[in-house]
């Protein structure tokens, strides 16, 4: 089986993999990060979604081979020394998940989004997550945690 | 005094494990030598297996067993049941076909499961599967409710002639027959519920493991209900006595009713794992959720209603056919009945309601309770004709609500319920004034100058929540009681343990029933934990759904009242008083009118500490239990309004305003509440506009079966909605609660429609609005209007 090494959140590893494992089954099985999950089977849903070099990626979309090299990060990755990131910390703040199982892959996208985009407003935001279901929130508290949280995070840059 | 807790948006306990990647789904466990199974399912809809041969599979690459239907009737492994009976008008119990979890002469509808392989990795099972030669004899299929009883179509069960599996009846025929004698008006309408499929975003899975040692069985499952799970594993399919088999279903991301269910394939995976001698894992892909869920609604209805010159409703006849699919599921048979009928006199007092409803098989997967379960189906009628009433009468559509609504209570409808408390005026005038009713006739005025449509819907729903009395649904065929268990469990430093058996995978119940124990207590939320989900720690529970966590809370104030009482005995042993005298203040328990007090952690030290006060009197400890029967159904009730704008040139219909006003009695932490009334709001405006499950109806493939097909709501498809809530406290439950979880998909569809129908002036329209379907629907009456 060919081999692949990646950094993920800041951590060399590497596997042996066969060539047809999909970079989400790589961190969820190779490496146990369980917090990236799969909701689909036509890279509809966003569930999956993590950063390949500083990019917003569906990681079922992906090989693990295709990942070689790459600087990966995962919704495990995001939080620094146990805190959340500010992104985490609004989704918390104005309930922007229930079951939670859409929200990793939400929470990285928004993460991209507000990085992309420093003016977002509530349309934009919408718009911009087309790639990612819920099934639960009907989006509005996810709208407004990402938005509140890309006014701190532009507060925090001034 | 602190601001009370029990009331406030308290932030969730549990989300700090969810923002971080840390939650725990059924398929982030792995168990040490664990396989995988995939299933083989029909790609037909309907044929008989003539031969089914599975030793190529046998020895590929990678697979430990190859497993059929003829295996598990070996075994003696039962078939899937349906554990509610309905009877017939003629006193007939229902004609249920046998369902058995692996197929075993024949195959009912596509992704019906034949063959499970196990591997040593889900691509070499996958592989595997390919090698098994399945010879098919075709057979023609039905797909649609209003087919499946032709004398042509093709009979799926031998047991249910014509398709039938019952035909039922509810409500007083002959005052509604006579109400029908000469009416002023007649209101007729013909309808469909579009069939959904649920689509929770974690897809089901499961985990069988057998330990040789011991015997016993655990299943790890994406279950919302795992004593139920456990209860019909045992004593009805027979893999294992329960004190054999623990189920545990940890987070679980998402249901809507589809995972209550026991299915195919936990029953096979827990089964399998003896046989294998390994732990047998499965995880759906989203392609077989589509094919193996079961789905909800797929309703089709012709219905009238009488009323008076002055609008005054007299009566309401209704016929129904529901689509079962290819088997009943596990509360199939429930769904069109008793959750459906029973709501069908809405808010309103309506001395006569007759309803005959037939459920039919047909070659799809099985229908079964999603998030409403009946209640949308009978909302969205009822709704619909009223409002069609007042366009007919040419009355406004919140006056005729108004002129009918039930205003005392307790109310007796002709359909079982009885109404304990409401003020539906008050929900109306609330939601009236967030649309800014007033303002309407010069928005639409104004939307006609840029060329566009405007409507405007209602929606003033009522459902029955709390499920339920025991008795009451015992008495209508149940097949298990509907009470809930919780129990209490203090520490000796003074931190509680909840046990209970309601299951959150969602709903935040580590919060709210963490908020009813510190608010009780004093102590800080943090000293709380709620433990649910696994019938090794849990004693009993019915699990989550209808709406009935009020019943599950009610448990744990019933528990929590047991240790108090206990609490205040032995801290009067302790402070040398009298129990009477005993208060629990902030946290304190005080001898009242003195200084002498025992703070919370110090009472459960003392309570376990024995030499503190008489055992013989007092048993040491502080853990106490409660099983609570709901008194009565709980009837959450609102006025949901919904307001479109549709471009006549390509049918795109906007929602430009969404009121939602619900009284849900008392509320524990408003913000999921709201939360809670967001994500049924986006279901039901789902089915009204995108969502629609779609078999061939020639081939029975279906049609709908990836994200690709099947229109999800996504963020840009959905307007941000207004809630408000209004208060009458529900007499039957001590916290005044009714529940919430299903208000928003049961209110919302016919909001939505009765506004698309208000834009465009057409009566008859089927959901989804979809542009096309709204396209036509304008295009045709111009081309009628032109021809006239
Ligand atoms: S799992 Fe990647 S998009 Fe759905
Ligand atoms: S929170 Fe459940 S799918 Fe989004």
């Amino acid at each position: 089986m060919p081999g692949v090494s990646m950094t993920v959140n800041g951590k060399a590893v590497s596997g042996e993999v066969e060539a047809r494992t999909l970079l989400v089954h790589f961190l969820r099985e190779n490496l146990r990060l369980t917090g990236t999950h799969v909701g689909c089977d036509t890279s509809q849903c966003g569930a999956c979604v993590v950063h390949v070099n500083g990019k917003a990626v569906k990681s079922c979309t992906m090989l693990a081979l295709q990942a070689d090299g790459a600087q990966v990060t995962t919704i495990e990755g995001l939080a620094k020394n146990g805190e959340l990131h500010p992104v985490q910390a609004a989704f918390k703040e104005h309930h922007g998940l229930q079951c939670g199982f859409c929200t990793p892959g939400m929470i990285m996208t928004a993460v991209d989004m507000i990085r992309r985009l420093p003016d977002l407003d509530e349309t934009t935001i919408r718009q911009q997550l087309e790639g990612n279901l819920c099934r639960c929130t009907g989006y509005q508290n996810i709208v407004k945690a990402i938005h509140a949280a890309s006014l701190e995070m532009k507060g925090a840059r001034a | 005094m602190t601001a009370p807790i029990v009331g406030a948006a308290i932030r969730r306990k549990e989300d700090f494990r969810f923002v971080t990647g840390n939650g725990h789904y059924t398929d982030d466990i792995n168990r040490p030598g664990q396989a995988y199974a995939y299933f083989l399912r029909s790609p037909h809809a309907h044929a008989k297996i003539k031969s089914l041969n599975v030793e190529a599979a046998r020895s590929a690459k990678g697979v430990v067993g190859v497993l059929t239907g003829k295996d598990l009737a070996a075994d003696k492994i039962g078939g899937l049941i349906c554990g509610w009976t309905i009877h017939s008008k003629d006193g007939s119990p229902m004609k249920a076909g046998a369902h058995p979890a692996l197929a075993v002469d024949t195959v009912r509808y596509v992704g019906d499961h034949i063959a499970v392989v196990i591997a040593d990795s889900p691509a070499l099972a996958r592989d595997a599967a390919e090698k098994i030669e399945v010879d098919y004899d075709l057979l023609p299929a039905v797909t649609t409710p209003d087919k499946a009883q032709g004398s042509d179509a093709p009979q799926l069960h031998a047991e249910a002639p014509r398709n039938t599996v019952y035909q039922w009846e509810l409500g007083n025929k002959k005052e509604t027959d006579a109400a029908f004698k000469s009416p002023a008006h007649v209101v007729k309408l013909k309808l469909t519920n579009n069939r959904l499929i649920p689509n929770a975003m974690e897809p089901r899975a499961a985990i069988g493991e057998y330990d040789q040692g011991t015997g016993a069985y655990t299943l790890y499952v994406t279950s919302q209900n795992p004593h139920v799970a456990r209860l019909v594993m045992s004593a009805f399919i027979g893999i294992a006595p329960e004190h054999k088999l623990r189920v545990v279903a940890p987070d679980v991301g998402g249901g809507f009713g589809s995972k209550i269910f026991i299915y195919a394939e936990e029953v096979v995976c827990t089964w399998a794992s003896k046989k294998v001698g390994r732990p047998v894992k499965w995880t759906a892909e989203r392609s077989e959720s589509f094919l193996s869920d079961a789905h909800g609604r797929d309703h089709v209805t012709e219905a009238e209603m009488a009323l008076d010159a002055q609008g005054k409703m007299l009566g309401f006849r209704i016929k129904t056919i529901a689509n079962m699919g290819a088997y009943l599921s596990t509360f199939a048979s429930s769904v069109p009945t008793y959750l459906y009928g029973t709501l069908l006199s809405g808010q309103y007092a309506l001395p006569a309601v007759y309803v005959e409803v037939d459920a039919v098989y047909t070659n799809t997967a099985p229908v079964d309770a999603y998030r409403g379960a009946g209640r949308p189906e009978a909302t969205y009628l009822v709704e619909r004709i009223v409002e069609e009433a007042a366009r007919q009468l040419k009355m406004d559509p919140a006056e005729l609500r108004r002129k009918n609504f039930v205003r005392t209570f307790p109310h007796q409808t002709p359909v079982i319920m009885n109404y304990d408390a409401g003020d539906y005026e008050a929900s109306l005038d609330e939601a009236l004034k967030l649309i800014d009713y007033k303002g309407f006739p010069a928005r639409k005025v104004e939307a006609q100058k840029r060329g566009k449509l405007r409507g405007l819907g209602f929606s003033t729903y009522i459902e029955a929540c709390g499920l339920a009395p025991s008795a009451a649904v015992g008495s209508l065929g149940a097949g298990v009681g509907l009470w809930e268990s919780a129990e209490v469990r203090v520490t000796p430093t003074g931190q509680v343990e909840v046990f209970t058996g309601a299951h959150s995978h969602g709903q935040g119940h580590e919060t709210t029933f963490a908020q009813l124990v510190a608010g009780r207590f004093g102590i800080p939320l943090e000293n709380v934990e709620i433990i649910h989900g696994d019938t090794n720690s849990v004693q009993f529970g019915m699990g989550t759904y209808g709406s009935r966590t009020a019943v599950g809370m009610t448990a744990l104030v019933k528990a929590l009242e047991k240790v108090e009482a206990k609490a205040k005995r032995i801290a009067a042993h302790v402070l040398e008083a009298s129990a009477a005298d005993i208060v629990l203040e902030n946290g304190e328990f005080k001898v009242a009118g003195t200084d002498r007090k025992l703070a919370f952690h110090e009472l459960a030290l003392n309570a376990y500490t024995g030499h503190k006060f008489p055992t013989h009197e007092i048993e040491p400890g502080l853990k106490e239990s409660a099983f609570w029967d709901p008194l009565n159904f709980t009837f959450p009730a609102g006025c949901h309004i919904c307001e479109v704008e549709i471009d006549p040139e390509t049918g795109v219909t906007k929602i430009v305003a969404f009121v939602a006003v619900d009284d849900f009695g008392k509320v524990i932490n408003p913000m999921i509440v709201e939360g809670q009334v967001h994500g049924g709001v986006a279901q039901g405006i789902g089915q009204a506009m995108l969502e629609h499950g779609v078999y061939d109806p020639e081939s029975g493939q279906l049609l709908t079966g990836s994200y690709m097909d099947y229109t999800m709501p996504r963020a840009d498809d959905l307007p941000s909605y207004k809630v408000g809530l209004t208060e009458t406290p529900c007499p039957s439950n001590p916290l005044g609660m009714k529940g919430c979880g299903e208000a928003g998909a049961i209110a919302s569809p016919p909001a939505v429609i009765n506004a698309v129908t208000d834009a465009i002036g057409i009566k008859e329209f089927e959901m989804p609005a979809t542009p096309e379907r709204v396209w036509r629907a304008i295009n045709s009456t111009k081309h009628k209007s032109a021809a006239e």
